[in-house]
């Protein structure tokens, strides 16, 4: 007699029950009982104490009552359905996303084909025209540097060919969501939950079943979780750079006849673009600190010296590469932030 | 101030540039429900407090001539920025008619309603509301690349009417490099830049400083001198609508309480809320000597000297000298039109009460 037997009893669903009777396998606990000579039916007629009323889970139901199914029944069933959807979505997902498993390998490819006396100068030149600051120029070049210095160069050219892939990706889904987002009321309602969701998910939870989905050879695989990740700031940003554009000055532009694409390209956008920046920095940053975690599955890169300082506590090589890390996030974060330094000069608002 | 080229007077009828029509604007999630039980006679409280509808235009019907500024006067709440931006249906009425040159705008698809907002109806904002990240040359010539002409014309047409505010040289600057004024100006000057025959220009004045907006107001009439544009202004202030308007609308509470030649109004408020607000001007600036003069054809010999009509009674009160025996004759282009006595002059700066009002107009 189990502790809600009583319960179906009186309920009389005592048949149905019994009818459900199967013998699945044994769980941990009948085990137990088992090797402890006091078998279930001994165990019941010792009458339970109110104290130690069991909560009416799925497993204490399933001890009175055989229909009802326990956890760990519940949490194949997850599993089942999830691997009976997983061929089908393999098939849809696996096309659509095999360009990233292109964009990621050509990049890392040619980021690193290219010698370094040709990719630091032209690292340089990039950094002149996104942030036009000699500081920063010289901050990057001294950094890179030392990273070759330490021959770290190439891990960190690895990881900065990941993010630049990912950052790009990112972006370009990541801004025509949040101008949606930005239109329509009821689009931005659906979505907010999906975002706050991507963002609080532990990060291994996405990577259970894209390990399923895809082979973790695959790039793509790395990538998805990267993207998933770092493209939310982007969205939510876009969005409200949008909507705190001036009322007045969409107001002006309606007034002169402006048609919705006039006014998307030649207003909003050019007047949300320093949070749309703001936006990019922190994908950025995210897709860095995702690249790490993303080393777990193949991911190049400085993640996974990080990762063989704890698989194998090699503390100095984990300690030097976690400020490979930090030093490359800093070189992004002040190139980023003195570019969206020179956007917000050039379009500063009125009075 | 007083205009060298003889103007047209207002009470001529001029032709019907815009006409307002029975127009009803409710707030709220039911408004076709509120209308009836408005045009039942239920006023703008009861409706708030018991159905949560906001009355924002009760029954307007207003004519807008062509080439006058016709200015619509009310405090904050009355409803006077809703309505302009009836006109270019920047707000769409619960009920109504908007008629422009005869044709109701309400009926428009969305293709007419831009031709009108880019060729037709030109706006101009009290919070200026230019292009932060555009220069002001660019900022001038909105009007024409939205209308899809070409940067060279838009720039011709916007360098054009900068030069014509006074904003000569500051083509490349951004609009926050500029004062709030010269902010303005470029506001103006992005207005007229389109060619449209009709301005709407709401509260465009009211976030300048005062000795600023006196010298706005100098440049809309100075422009208007030549232009003879259809220019509705909306404003708080008596002062800047007695100055500017050849047809004043007073708006209380989303319905006009009067309208009229301004002189008319100020010496015959109809209401006591327009007698609160007439009675704290200063009556010698603003009124002109034909509104108060005595018609007579034969005037008599003997007067003190030769006045014209649009001259303010401060004008002719300096020239008097103050003496109130004197009694001068109006003429215009050197026919006589009238006289006017000292002693009737200072009757008329009494603020006027409704009862001893009626006995003046007997």
């Amino acid at each position: 007699m189990a502790f809600y037997d009583g319960v179906f009893d009186s309920l009389g669903l005592r048949s149905w029950c019994d009818a459900g009777a199967n013998d699945g396998p044994m769980t941990m606990a009948q085990l137990l009982q088992k090797k402890s000579g006091v078998t279930p039916e001994v165990a019941a007629t010792q009458s339970t104490p109110l104290m130690d009323t069991p909560f009416p889970s799925l497993d204490s139901l399933h001890e009175a009552c055989n229909s009802i199914p326990r956890t760990r029944d519940m949490t194949e069933a997850v599993e089942l359905s999830f691997l009976s959807i997983k061929d089908p979505l393999k098939a849809v997902l696996d096309p659509i996303t095999q360009p990233l498993s292109w964009a990621l390998d050509g990049t890392m490819n040619l980021f690193e084909a290219t010698p370094w006396f040709i990719m630091i100068p032209a690292l340089l030149l990039l950094t002149w025209f996104a942030a036009r600051s000699l500081g920063i120029v010289l901050l990057v070049a001294a950094s890179f540097l030392f990273l070759g210095f330490i021959d770290h160069y190439t891990y960190a050219i690895q990881t900065l060919s990941i993010i630049f892939v990912c950052t790009m990706i990112s972006v370009a889904i990541g801004v025509p969501i949040g101008i949606a987002m930005a239109r329509n009321d009821t689009f931005q309602r659906i979505n907010i939950p999906l975002l706050d969701m991507l963002q609080t998910l532990p990060t291994f939870v996405y990577l259970i079943p894209l390990i399923f989905l895809f082979s973790v050879t695959e790039s793509k695989l790395y990538g998805i979780a990267i993207i998933l990740y770092a493209v939310v700031p982007v969205i939510r940003l876009t969005d409200l750079g949008i909507r705190l554009v001036d009322r007045d000055v969409i107001e002006a532009a309606d007034a002169f006849g402006m048609t919705d694409r006039q006014k998307l390209f030649g207003v909003q956008i050019p007047l949300a673009l320093p949070n749309i920046m703001a936006g990019v920095n922190q994908t950025i940053m995210m897709s860095l600190a995702m690249v790490v975690i993303a080393s777990l599955v193949s991911a190049p890169g400085l993640g996974v010296l990080v990762l063989r300082g704890i698989r194998n506590l090699e503390l100095g090589v984990g300690l030097v590469s976690g400020f490979g890390i930090v030093l490359l996030a800093v070189l992004l974060d002040r190139c980023t932030k003195a570019a969206l330094n020179r956007i917000n000069v050039s379009t500063k608002a009125g009075s | 101030m007083t205009p060298t080229a003889p103007t047209m007077p207002a009470t001529d009828p001029a032709r019907v540039k815009v006409a307002i029509r029975n127009l009803y604007k409710i707030f709220g999630p039911d408004p076709q429900t509120a209308l009836t039980l408005v045009r039942e006679g239920m006023g703008k409280n009861e409706l708030l407090d018991h159905h949560n509808h906001t009355l924002g235009l009760n029954d307007i019907n207003v004519d807008i001539r062509e080439g006058e500024i016709t200015v619509i006067m009310g405090l904050s709440g009355s409803g006077k920025s809703t309505l302009i931006r009836h006109l270019n249906r920047l707000i769409e009425p619960t009920a109504g008619e908007v008629l422009l040159d005869g044709e109701n705008v309400l009926t428009y698809g969305p293709a007419d309603l831009r031709r009108l907002r880019q060729e037709k109806m030109s706006m101009v904002f009290q919070k200026f509301a230019l292009l932060p990240h555009r220069t002001v040359l660019q900022n001038a010539g909105m009007s024409r690349r939205i209308r899809g002409e070409d940067q060279d014309t838009a720039d011709r047409e916007g360098g054009k009417w900068l030069d014509r505010v006074g904003l000569a040289g500051v083509e490349a600057q951004y609009p926050h490099q500029l004062s709030g004024g010269m902010q303005q100006r470029v506001g103006i000057a992005r207005a007229l830049a389109s060619d449209s025959d009709i301005m709407l220009m709401d509260e465009a004045f009211s976030a300048l400083d005062p000795l600023i907006r006196s010298d706005m107001q100098g440049l809309l009439l100075e422009l208007q001198k030549d232009l003879h544009k259809t220019i509705v202004f909306i404003t708080h202030d008596l002062d800047e609508a007695l100055r500017l308007a050849d047809h004043l609308v007073i708006l209380k509470d989303g319905f006009v309480v009067q309208q009229g030649e301004p002189q008319h109004i100020l010496l015959y408020p109809s209401d006591p809320y327009i007698e609160a607000f007439v009675g704290e001007i200063n009556r010698a600036r603003v009124l002109r000597v034909r509104s108060i003069m005595q018609r007579c054809p034969d005037v008599p010999p003997a007067f003190s000297g030769v006045v014209s009509p649009d001259a303010t009674l401060e004008e002719l009160i300096e020239m008097s000298g103050g003496n109130t025996e004197c009694c001068y004759n109006v003429q215009q282009d050197g026919a006589d039109l009238g006289i006017l006595d000292m002693q009737h002059l200072v009757r008329a700066l009494v603020p006027a009460r409704p009862g001893e009002d009626k006995l003046a107009a007997q």
